[in-house]
């Protein structure tokens, strides 16, 4: 769900409603979402020479993996956004987390996955993301939005959010042996805390609540989708 | 019987005045001798908030019938909405009207417009609480008693060699009864029901927190507190006395109430000395909860043991701010020193 779009509310509201943040918010956020667009690209671009020079994705992953942490690490400060954007911070916590999650605690930790297809998988599919979401961002901010980016935004996820959740729970399922093996990032009992953590199972567990969150995460989007797109009107259920 | 003076019936809200001053006072303002009272009943219909189809429509409603009232007989209309299950407002995105609202006194003609609202099935707050406090209960016993399948087998139905063990053990279950109990007998609660659906998610986490620290603590591999039986002694101590505060402060509580009347009164410290915490916090129930299970956590010394008490603290004192916050609302001269669940911290 970390490949998945967050809720897309934010500029839809902000469409009808007058801009009411400050010069100085909008000024940050407009080089927030520029450098963003532009990180990513730069990783897209990184992606493509280095497809194109080796004909393989072998150590595709390791050459791209600094500005990758980097840029995604960044994007932490989206949930501090929330406050001015008037998003949802729990789902913005949520996406965001879940690419932590997989940066740091899958592929950088579990250095044997890394060349696996999954991984580049992944990769392509949070790199189109990304850089059609920043953009869009960006020319929502700066009142000059191409349909074409309207149009990636909300259609392209159709495809990319599976194939992205797909490309993540396979890498998560490539490293299980090698987390068993190792007894990373876990502790056994007896300890003078009395806690264990099996960083195993706990792998095991994330992957099962891929099952009830990504389809709330894709509807949820392919309602923005409708309502922004075809100008349909939804009955809020409330409370 | 027509009054000798006419009045101006110019719109809804002047018909609804006349028709209420005609209730009260008869006719006698308007120059005739009232000898039957003239009785105008309403008439209520129920809407469905976002078709604006009609659910139901009433006639013959007294004006004095009460939310509740008007529930009973929406009720017997849709029998599978139970009156605790209805929430009826005036505007659908208004607040919630309450039962003991007298259909009179609202707002509204002598066609009352009410949106309709389902809020799910509903269960009564003892069931509530009987559920969740006895699922600890015994969850905990059961891995007390090491019985097999939770532990290797070698360690099935064996018992810990650690004398603290068996005291958690005692006082786990020792916080569950007194809670039964209080639920029982003690408790007197203002809402009548809770939806189902917090009830399943009110259980998972008590009943998955009670499980997951039982676990540890009746562990084979179980470490007992590091600085030993000062420690736990300590611990004991703590947590006795925050149970016996705990206590306190439901019992005095509970008088307060006592009266049957449905008015609020700001509670005040009484002979009982674990009282006298109501002069420092507004909610000291919660301050000795959370004191027990800080003793608990010390007499364990187990990390789920802590979080739990820290999520259980965060949520006390969310809760402890929104009663602060009430008293303060509703009463003017309530006492400046009080703070929300810490004295002078929180």
């Amino acid at each position: 769900m970390a490949s998945g779009e967050d809720d897309g509310s934010v500029e839809e509201k902000d469409n009808h409603k007058k801009r009411t943040i400050s010069p100085f918010a909008l000024a940050w956020l407009t080089f927030y979402n520029i450098a963003m667009t532009a990180g990513w690209m730069v990783l897209a671009v990184a992606m493509i020479r280095f497809y194109f020079e080796k004909g393989t994705h072998k150590g595709l992953y390791k050459s791209i993996s600094k500005t990758l942490k980097f840029f995604q690490t960044f994007a932490v400060l989206e949930i501090l956004h929330c406050a001015v954007v008037r998003t949802s911070v729990i789902v913005t916590g949520v996406q965001v987390s879940s690419r932590i999650f997989m940066v740091w605690f899958v592929t950088n930790s579990i250095k044997q996955i890394q060349n696996e297809e999954s991984v580049l998988l992944f990769l392509v599919v949070w790199t189109v993301t990304e850089i059609t979401r920043y953009s869009f961002y960006t020319f929502n901010l700066l009142n000059h939005l191409p349909y074409f980016i309207k149009w990636a935004r909300y259609n392209l996820f159709i495809i990319l959010y599976p194939v992205g959740v797909a490309g993540e729970l396979m890498t998560i399922y490539a490293a299980l042996p090698i987390v068993q093996k190792s007894g990373m990032f876990s502790v056994r009992l007896p300890n003078k805390y009395n806690v264990s953590f099996d960083y195993y199972y706990f792998l095991i567990i994330v992957m099962i609540s891929y099952i009830p969150l990504f389809p709330q995460l894709f509807f949820h989007m392919l309602r923005q989708r409708r309502k922004v797109l075809h100008g349909e009107v939804f009955v809020e259920k409330d409370d | 019987m027509a009054p000798a003076q006419s009045v101006e019936l110019r719109n809804l809200f002047a018909v609804s005045h006349f028709i209420k001053k005609v209730c009260e006072e008869g006719l006698t303002e308007l120059g005739e001798p009232a000898k039957i009272k003239n009785y105008v009943f309403f008439e209520v219909e129920i809407l469905d908030p976002k078709t604006k189809e009609q659910l139901c429509f009433l006639d013959k409603v007294e004006p004095n019938a009460t939310i509740g009232e008007i529930k009973c007989m929406f009720h017997r209309a849709y029998p599978q909405w139970y009156p605790s299950r209805q929430a009826l407002k005036l505007d659908p995105k208004g607040k919630t009207l309450k039962d003991d609202e007298i259909l009179q006194n609202l707002p509204v003609g002598t066609t009352a417009t009410f949106y309709f609202k389902d809020l799910g099935a509903q269960v009564g707050w003892t069931m509530v609480f009987l559920c969740e406090y006895a699922g600890p209960l015994f969850i905990y016993l059961l891995f007390y008693f090491r019985p097999p399948y939770i532990y290797q087998h070698r360690h099935a139905f064996t018992s810990s060699p650690y004398p603290v063990v068996t005291l958690a053990c005692v006082c786990h279950s020792f916080h569950y009864v007194k809670r039964l109990i209080e639920t029982i007998f003690v408790h007197r609660f203002s809402h009548g029901t809770m939806p189902l659906r917090s009830i399943v998610k009110n259980c998972i986490y008590y009943w998955g927190f009670a499980a997951w620290l039982a676990y540890y603590i009746n562990h084979p591999l179980y470490t007992p507190p590091s600085y030993g039986n000062k420690q736990v002694n300590y611990a004991l101590a703590l947590f006795t006395l925050c149970e016996l505060g705990n206590f306190s402060i439901h019992l005095a509580l509970n008088n307060l109430k006592g009266d049957g009347s449905k008015t609020r009164k700001i509670p005040y410290p009484t002979k009982n000395p674990f009282t006298w915490l109501f002069f420092f916090v507004s909610c000291p129930n919660y301050t000795y909860e959370a004191g027990a299970w800080l003793g608990f956590t010390i007499m364990t010394q187990c990390l789920p043991v802590a979080l739990f008490t820290l999520l259980g603290f965060i949520q006390m004192t969310i809760w402890a701010k929104g009663k602060h916050n009430t008293y303060i609302k509703e009463f003017k001269d309530y006492p400046d020193i009080r703070m929300p669940i810490i004295p002078f911290l929180l």
